[in-house]
């Protein structure tokens, strides 16, 4: 198991380095001037030229791939005498438009990016999982037509009009929330819970129809195999049949999509709800970068991103192997 | 729910049998029609004798043991007549009532052990499993108990192996270990779904050994499904063969293997292998397929592969359904065929010379 983890994590180093190559590319064939960005308005040559030498923009490709690499590992130093910009380890960057290392800023975003996903995503992971198990349980019945098209028509609306329509309903008309937002856990857990309940309740229900039928038919699968006929025959309760033995067969597929869902919205794919409800994410954040072409958060983002999404299905992967014995061995 | 056809037949009488199963039916609606895996089955078995179910795939001989641990309850299936468990009904009880049965007083070991067993669960586990659901025991003793039902059964070192998972078995393991788990709560019945069909020929014989041991020890009445008559002549007293749901021949193992009495059965005999015999003799398999279960023949449901129909004047075969009759000098051998005594002598005469 031990190894096995190690070599998982050994592989994703690697995609994430290819990933970090490939934005580097992306970066450089995008047609904006970094420095001109940088120097503002009125901008003479000589200025400009200072900046793309301060910038590092005046190196070879390479050279330039090889200082962000370093920078990952040693940080690095932007600027020249009068202004000099220190960045730690790992060092992604700094922004153009906040001289803020990007880092920096991807932190100041993430505990509200991490407590968008992840209430969201308890909620619909368990909500889902259990609507699908009673739909594949009652099937044909009518808790199953229920569920099934009940989930249809939330994955059918849009986030910004689910979002909307919440916002008006529980914060215009019947004011019984206060305007949706982030606040610090830390600093008002309560602020923080009623601010995201709305922000949650849209991701799930748009979320939520995936996995109610994902798991549904999984659980309609693993209910006809031989091995749960063998749990009935033992004379197993018919909840221990479900749970104990069918479900936990049923649940990787669902292990699966849950693991990169997560990831990516963590990763800032909420970027719509996030939006809608002002809250200040990295989602959000990568969105702003692109309209401010502010290359080093673009890329910063775009490898956040990446990162995260590697990381949860390694995490995937081990939950695997828990699950599943023959996974362990292999 | 399943729908029970006619709850109570003409006979409600608890029969002294062990177990008698009378008038059994299995229909499956689907939208291409009424599936009838099983039609009108009875028989009956003692304390400590064996029975043998036989015909090919799709006869309803699974679907038969099925019903005896009542595992067609909560599907689509409608049930009808009787079975008659030590004085029980089983047909018309509850699904709680049947689970205190299941598993405890019938049980079953399943055809294929790798998809029977839950792949996620240790062996030793789903044995404890089976102990623990109708014994109340601690964890560890359940434990204790399923490494002695895994010793018994013939698994070496059965500390370690109970914490094996069932794809580190092999495939006679895995059956050893199907075994114990059904046998771990003393059962009064066993059914064994063609226990032997996944395994090569040392180890199939290994199985039945056991199978009959255990029964010895236990006293237990069992029923062996399988397609194998040579498993059946081995190991069983009574042998029921079945086709196209129905029973076309039923009786002891020395009557019906002796002396068949259907052409069906005959076909069966004449399609296996024998150890003495001539290699390059090319078996003689039955023609064509098994019937649909929706649509079965007119007349005798083994009339379009029977090669003496000819020999049923009026095409009898093709139009009226051939009673059980029983079999002149044995006391219980009953079969279903228009063919009278003597064609029948006439044909197994030339059977037997030509075969020399």
């Amino acid at each position: 198991m031990f190894r096995y983890v190690i070599r998982r994590l050994l592989i994703s180093a690697v995609i994430l380095l290819v990933i970090s190559f490939i934005t580097f590319v992306i970066f450089f064939a995008l047609p904006s001037n970094p420095a001109l960005l940088a120097c503002g308005k009125t901008c003479s040559v000589q200025r400009l030229a200072e900046i793309k030498h301060s910038l590092g923009l005046d190196q070879s490709f390479w050279t330039q791939y090889s200082e962000f690499l370093k920078g990952l590992f040693a940080g690095r130093k932007f600027g020249d005498q009068s202004v000099l910009i220190t960045c730690a380890a790992p060092c992604l960057g700094i922004s153009f438009k906040t001289d803020e290392p990007v880092l920096t800023t991807l932190f100041n975003r993430f505990p509200a990016d991490l407590s968008l996903a992840l209430g969201s995503a308890v909620i619909f992971l368990i909500v889902g999982v259990g609507l699908g198990v009673i739909a594949a349980v009652r099937k044909g019945k009518l808790i199953d037509k229920v569920a099934v098209s009940g989930a249809l028509f939330g994955v059918s609306l849009q986030s910004y009009f689910v979002g909307l329509l919440l916002m008006w309903a529980f914060v215009d008309k019947w004011q019984i929330l206060a305007a949706p937002g982030y606040t610090p856990i830390t600093q008002d857990p309560n602020a923080w819970f009623q601010g995201l309940i709305l922000p949650w309740v849209t991701l799930v229900i748009l979320y939520l129809a995936m996995y109610t039928r994902l798991s549904r038919s999984s659980m309609l699968e693993t209910m006809g195999e031989d091995f749960v006929r063998t749990a009935r025959a033992k004379g197993l309760s018919r909840r221990k049949v479900i749970f104990k033995h069918a479900l936990r067969a049923g649940i990787t597929p669902i292990v699966t999509i849950f693991g990169m869902d997560l990831g990516s919205l963590i990763g800032g794919s909420a970027v719509i709800t996030e939006s809608v409800f002002g809250i200040n994410g990295i989602g959000k954040l990568a969105v702003d970068s692109v309209t401010d072409s502010d290359l080093p958060v673009i890329m910063g983002t775009t490898l956040f991103a990446a990162t995260v999404i590697v990381l949860a299905n390694v995490v995937v992967d081990i939950v695997y192997g828990v699950i599943d014995p023959r996974v362990r061995l292999a | 729910m399943a729908i029970e056809l006619s709850p109570q037949s003409v006979d409600v009488n608890p029969p002294s049998s062990f177990l008698e199963v009378r008038d059994l039916r299995v229909h499956f609606p689907t939208e291409d029609g009424l599936v009838k895996s099983v039609d009108g089955v009875s028989f009956s078995l003692e304390k400590g004798k064996t029975l043998g179910i036989v015909g090919e795939s799709g006869s309803g001989k699974s679907v038969t043991s099925l019903s005896l641990l009542g595992l067609h309850k909560g599907s689509r299936a409608q049930v009808g007549g009787e079975i008659w468990l030590d004085g029980e009904e089983l047909v018309g009880m509850s699904e709680s009532q049947m689970r205190g049965l299941r598993g405890r007083k019938v049980s079953m070991i399943f055809q294929d052990p790798l998809s029977a067993l839950h792949p996620f669960y240790s062996v030793g586990s789903q044995i404890a499993e089976a102990y623990q659901v109708h014994h109340k025991a601690s964890k560890k003793e359940a434990k204790e108990r399923a490494i002695e039902m895994l010793k018994r059964v013939g698994i070496p070192q059965p500390e370690r192996r109970a914490k094996d998972y069932p794809h580190q078995f092999s495939g006679g393991m895995r059956q050893r270990a199907m075994i114990a788990m059904s046998l771990v709560c003393d059962p009064e019945l066993l059914i064994a779904d063609e226990p032997t069909t996944a395994l090569d020929v040392t180890v199939q014989a290994q199985i039945l050994d056991l199978i009959r041991d255990l029964q010895e020890e236990f006293g237990s009445a069992v029923i062996i499904i399988t397609h194998d008559l040579g498993v059946v002549a081995e190991i069983s007293d009574d042998i029921l063969v079945m086709y196209g749901g129905r029973r076309i021949e039923y009786g002891s193992v020395n009557d019906v293997l002796k002396s068949p009495e259907h052409p069906y059965t005959w076909g069966l005999l004449q399609s296996m292998p024998h150890l003495g015999g001539d290699v390059a003799q090319r078996l003689n398999p039955i023609p064509g397929s098994p019937p649909s279960l929706i649509n079965l023949p007119s007349g005798c449901a083994f009339n379009p592969r029977c090669s003496f129909k000819e020999q049923v004047p009026d095409g009898r075969c093709t139009v009226e359904r051939p009673e059980l009759l029983p079999v002149l000098g044995s006391d219980k051998h009953i079969a279903a065929c228009h063919l009278t005594g003597e064609h029948k002598a006439e044909i197994r005469r030339g059977a037997t010379s030509g075969a020399k």
